[in-house]
């Protein structure tokens, strides 16, 4: 059991550090027995070196989830994307910005960081903080006419499947 | 090297919107008016405009090249995962900072800042970037954290 604490301690993440391994011989697109060595060495380094930092590990309930969420969130980029193009090429005076105050109902750390990264992802929308207590989201839109219907459309589209696939 | 002519306008197509799409966010940054507003471009230019180029060379270098390469997706994925966190820790940063925002921005954080001064004097730069030195009754808002 000490065996298997000491080994935690040198080694905490084995899943991770493969993936790191695997990530780095992606990168150097090839298989020589250098790489391996420095891929190896990285994954072993980075998880040993920002265990700190780590929150707790995330549970996945329904891993296979995420792929339809990343399918909508890509496809809504491209979506908004068009859509801040014409924003931007408006004259600024039209354009109606706002802070927006989120009330998120997520409680997990991970799955509060995908909604904000998804957040800052779609154009039109930076998220912008939390507040300390990690109930209210604050959001700068860059054009929004009906407040409401943006924070129901984050509700339904992203926090909600969040909700489910993480929490 | 031997494209066909279709995967050639593809991969030309995706590289031009690439361009545009990158350019439109260069100049939604120099065109918006406040710091906020700006922050919008470059995170938007990243996704739609790097994620086409890259699509392109992805494409161009698996048929012409030596076989698949996924390079140009990790790029894609590291950006992706990076770029939301720089928009954030900059808004953050603004906020903390409370960098003013344009007049017409309904509910800013804070009611000091909603309109911010003329053009910045030559004899005092900071004055227009910063609300006044003293803030107060800002206890209960939750978004400013304190210094």
């Amino acid at each position: 059991m000490a065996a298997h604490r000491q080994l935690r301690h040198w080694w905490p993440r084995p899943q991770f550090s493969l993936f790191l391994l695997v990530l780095w011989l992606l990168l150097m697109n090839t298989l020589s027995l250098a790489q391996l060595v420095i891929g190896a060495f990285l994954g072993w380094s980075i998880p040993y070196l920002t265990q700190p930092f780590w929150p707790e590990n995330p549970r996945l309930h329904q891993a296979w989830r995420l792929v339809p969420y990343f399918a909508h969130l890509l496809w809504d980029i491209l979506k908004s994307n068009v859509t801040v193009a014409r924003l931007i090429l408006l004259p600024p005076g039209r354009l109606r910005p706002a802070f927006i105050r989120y009330p998120v109902i997520l409680t997990d750390e991970f799955a509060l960081a995908m909604l904000a990264s998804t957040i800052s992802l779609t154009p039109g929308t930076v998220s912008a903080g939390l507040s300390p207590d990690q109930k209210t989201l604050l959001i700068h839109a860059l054009h929004v006419v009906d407040e409401e219907a943006l924070i129901r459309h984050i509700h339904t589209r992203y926090e909600q499947p969040l909700k489910e696939i993480l929490e | 090297m031997n494209i066909p002519l279709w995967l050639d306008a593809l991969i030309a197509a995706l590289l031009l919107i690439g361009a545009i799409v990158a350019t439109l966010g260069s100049v939604g940054l120099a065109r918006m008016p406040d710091f906020y507003m700006r922050l919008h471009g470059p995170t938007k230019a990243c996704t739609l405009g790097v994620g086409c180029t890259m699509l392109g060379s992805l494409l161009y270098f698996s048929v012409a090249g030596q076989g698949i390469s996924v390079q140009e997706v990790l790029i894609t994925v590291f950006l992706f995962v990076t770029a939301p966190v720089s928009a954030h820790v900059m808004a953050r940063a603004a906020l903390h900072r409370r960098v003013a925002c344009s007049a017409n921005t309904r509910h800013p954080p804070w009611p000091e800042m909603d309109h911010p001064p003329a053009p910045p004097s030559l004899a005092n730069p900071g004055e227009a970037r910063q609300g006044p030195s003293s803030i107060p009754g800002e206890g209960s808002d939750t978004r400013t954290r304190g210094s």
